[in-house]
């Protein structure tokens, strides 16, 4: 990944069990406390969330790195990109 | 350069509120939207965990909104705050558990609050109401109820139908053009459908009854049953999301069962096992049980021959089941699936 990862070490967020939109507003709230330039990773059950959290990234204009599904778990990591 | 009034823009996903906030986009004004997490929200949930919805593209139709628009959408979870509405509305329900009115004053006061605090500094809030469109909450006598009760007063604009409405403070102070705002009324949702062409709108959502599971009847009856169970009118979020879940079946006031009716279900249920007791079918094929309230040993013996006759061995003489209580040892009995004739239609909750 790039360089970011670097000055911010990734963060994580555990929204399993939680259905859409949920794990979207505990991005979002999450998101609040982070800096420009910060990585998070997101982790939830909610197959919605591969649609809902790219939706938000875009009208919130936060970048989408990649989406990852391992078995059951659904990884959407993504920059923080405050205007 | 005029200084460039800001509009919070209450977002519920349906097309009224994606065309009254395009109306003031169209009008020059920042808006950035709003968009209430209740509990009870038909978005997603049902969707994630059924399968057969899955076959749908899915997707939360207020961030659809806003992508449309080209503007922020801010998701606030009021599940909290919100029960206070579900469990005492000063202006009562509509046809089902829906207390839309008060819900619509509340919303709009939780849209006041994070609008126009200091940070946010936003100068007024939109709705897509249109006079007449529901017969509880959106009639003539209920929009300036809503303005006055939520505490926004004149601040409150609806661009659908402003022009049934008394001028507000934003049409005053020559914010926005009142000539260039609407007169919708009435269940007619041609104009609206006109106005979505205009602005290019095609793949808008339209929601059959409301915007929530409060307005559907079956949803209803169910949350309704579990007031009269426990002898108080109270709930927790996760008993408002599993109403959404499985079949609901009540052999007695202190419990009742909660059946998964397929894969996605049953994994969803799962996640409840810690907190409550269950019962899993070890003989056969068959849907995980939940058990709610507060069962005895008959009951849970019960319970599992109801969960018996879900599974595949219906049919069987026995099921061997293994019969969970959090903080107990967990127990393997043999029951017979109950008959079709012992489960009466009135315990389908
Ligand atoms: S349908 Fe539900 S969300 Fe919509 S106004 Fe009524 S109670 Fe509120």
């Amino acid at each position: 990944m790039s360089s970011e990862n670097k000055t911010f070490p990734k963060q994580t967020l555990d929204t399993r069990g939680l259905l859409c939109p949920l794990p979207v507003i505990r991005t979002q709230d999450r998101i609040k406390d982070l800096q420009n330039g910060a990585v998070l990773e997101v982790v939830a059950s909610d197959p919605g969330v591969l649609h809902d959290i790219p939706a938000w990234c875009r009208v919130h204009g936060h970048h989408l790195i990649e989406t990852e599904q391992v078995g059951l778990d659904i990884y959407v990591r993504l920059r923080v990109c405050k205007d | 350069m005029a200084h460039q009034r800001k509009a919070v823009a209450l977002i519920s996903g349906g097309l009224d509120s994606l065309l009254a906030a395009r109306v003031m986009l169209e009008q020059n004004i920042h808006v950035e939207g709003i968009n209430f997490y209740t509990g009870f929200c038909v978005e997603g949930h049902t969707h994630a965990i059924r399968k057969k919805h899955q076959l749908k593209p899915k997707r939360n139709n207020a961030l659809w909104s806003a992508e449309q628009l080209g503007i922020k959408l801010h998701i606030i979870d009021i599940s909290e705050e919100y029960k206070d509405i579900v469990i005492n509305p000063k202006h009562g329900y509509g046809q089902n558990l829906n207390p839309c009115l008060d819900c619509k004053i509340f919303m709009v006061n939780q849209a006041r609050a994070w609008g126009f605090m200091a940070d946010n500094d936003f100068d007024f809030i939109i709705t897509g109401e249109v006079i007449g469109q529901r017969p509880k909450s959106q009639r003539k006598e209920t929009m300036p109820v809503i303005a006055r009760e939520s505490g926004v007063n004149d601040r409150l604009l609806r661009p659908l139908c402003a022009k049934n409405l008394p001028e507000t403070l934003p049409e005053r102070e020559g914010w926005v053009d009142r000539d260039a705002l609407y007169g919708f009324h009435g269940r007619n949702r041609k104009p609206q459908m006109a106005l979505a062409e205009q602005f290019g709108f095609t793949d808008y959502a339209q929601p059959a009854g409301g915007c929530c599971f409060l307005t559907d009847a079956n949803y209803s009856k169910k949350l309704a049953d579990l007031w009269q169970a426990r002898g108080e009118r109270k709930y927790e979020i996760d008993d408002i999301m599993l109403l959404k879940i499985g079949r609901h079946i009540r052999p007695a006031q202190n419990y009742k069962v909660i059946i998964g009716r397929e894969e996605g279900e049953n994994n969803y249920l799962e996640g409840y096992r810690k907190q409550f007791a269950h019962i899993r079918i070890e003989s056969h094929f068959g849907p995980l049980t939940l058990v709610d309230g507060t069962p005895d040993q008959e009951d849970l013996l019960q319970a599992a021959r109801i969960a018996a006759r879900f599974s595949q061995g219906r049919d069987a003489g026995e099921v061997r089941v293994e019969i969970c209580v959090p903080g107990l040892d967990n127990r393997f009995v043999n029951v017979s699936p109950i008959p079709a004739q012992e489960l009466p239609k009135n315990w389908y909750v």
